[in-house]
């Protein structure tokens, strides 16, 4: 049966048209902060990862170019990338490099010079000298050059393992997606468990009532 | 409706994703609590589809009685 299309299926348009405008313009990496502030909400707030399951723009991307359009392997990824050590361990990774984002655009406040280049995959920068940013302050524009780094690199990353493995293999080691779970755990662990929903096999469905 | 011998199972290592339970065509699957997948046993047919999707590899169709 095939299910009726809502309004949040087409969220990965959202996600192109990001891209997109950060090509055009590198101030519109500031959009991005949506896709990082949302998902914390729901999960802080919520106590879910209804953003995760529904309304995330890049894995529904991924998931039409690895199904639709036949773009991904399907296979399983190795047992190193779904280990707890690799999640937890990429986040701390992530979180490091997005610290040292804020510290260069704290710089760049506090006087540095500003850096027009975007580093794909942490290492290899690219100069990035046509975007515009005469009409914001320094600092901003150094957050979105640092902010678009990150996007960018993330969707390499996650179009890579979607060829190589499973289309959605980047959730298994999104920092968001650890983030909020992790957020979940801390918030409905102790509800979670009282009705088996603890990750367990099964988690006990058979015989847990449904929350 | 008559049970499948078999059913989905759900790994300790459940990324919560939720590719799980998109592709189920019997609704058998939520992520509850944002932890991790379950999958409601009386619903469940055991097609498979799940085990085909989930990005971390940690659906396993296996034999009802063994499961329940």
């Amino acid at each position: 049966m095939k299910q009726k299309k809502r309004w949040s299926d087409y969220l990965w348009i959202a996600e192109l048209l990001y891209l997109c405008l950060g090509l055009f313009n590198i101030l519109f990496a500031w959009l991005g902060m949506l896709f990082f502030c949302i998902p914390l909400l729901v999960a802080i707030v919520g106590g879910s990862k209804a953003y995760c399951n529904r309304y995330c723009g890049r894995g529904q991307l991924l998931g039409l170019l690895g199904e639709k359009l036949k773009l991904s392997r399907n296979v399983p990824p190795p047992k190193f990338l779904r280990s707890p050590w690799f999640r937890y361990g990429f986040l701390t990774f992530f979180m490091i490099m997005f610290g040292l984002m804020l510290v260069s655009t704290w710089k760049v406040f506090t006087g540095a010079p500003l850096s027009e280049t975007v580093t794909l995959l942490w290492v290899f920068r690219l100069p990035w000298q046509w975007a515009d940013v005469s009409f914001a302050a320094p600092w901003m524009a150094q957050f979105a050059f640092g902010f678009f780094s990150v996007m960018l690199t993330s969707t390499i990353l996650g179009l890579t393992t979607m060829v190589l493995f499973r289309p959605r293999s980047w959730c298994v080691y999104c920092p968001m997606g650890t983030m909020t779970q992790g957020i979940c755990k801390l918030r409905n662990g102790r509800k979670a468990k009282s009705c088996g929903g603890t990750g367990k096999t099964n988690c006990g469905a058979a015989q847990a009532p449904r929350q | 409706m008559a049970q499948s011998l078999k059913i989905a199972v759900v790994g300790r290592e459940c990324v919560a994703c939720g590719c799980c339970a998109r592709v189920c065509p019997r609704e058998a699957i939520a992520v509850e609590w944002g932890i991790a997948a379950r999958v409601d046993a009386q619903k469940c047919v055991g097609c498979g589809k799940c085990a085909k999707v989930c990005p971390a590899a940690v659906i396993d169709l296996v034999k009802r009685e063994k499961a329940e």
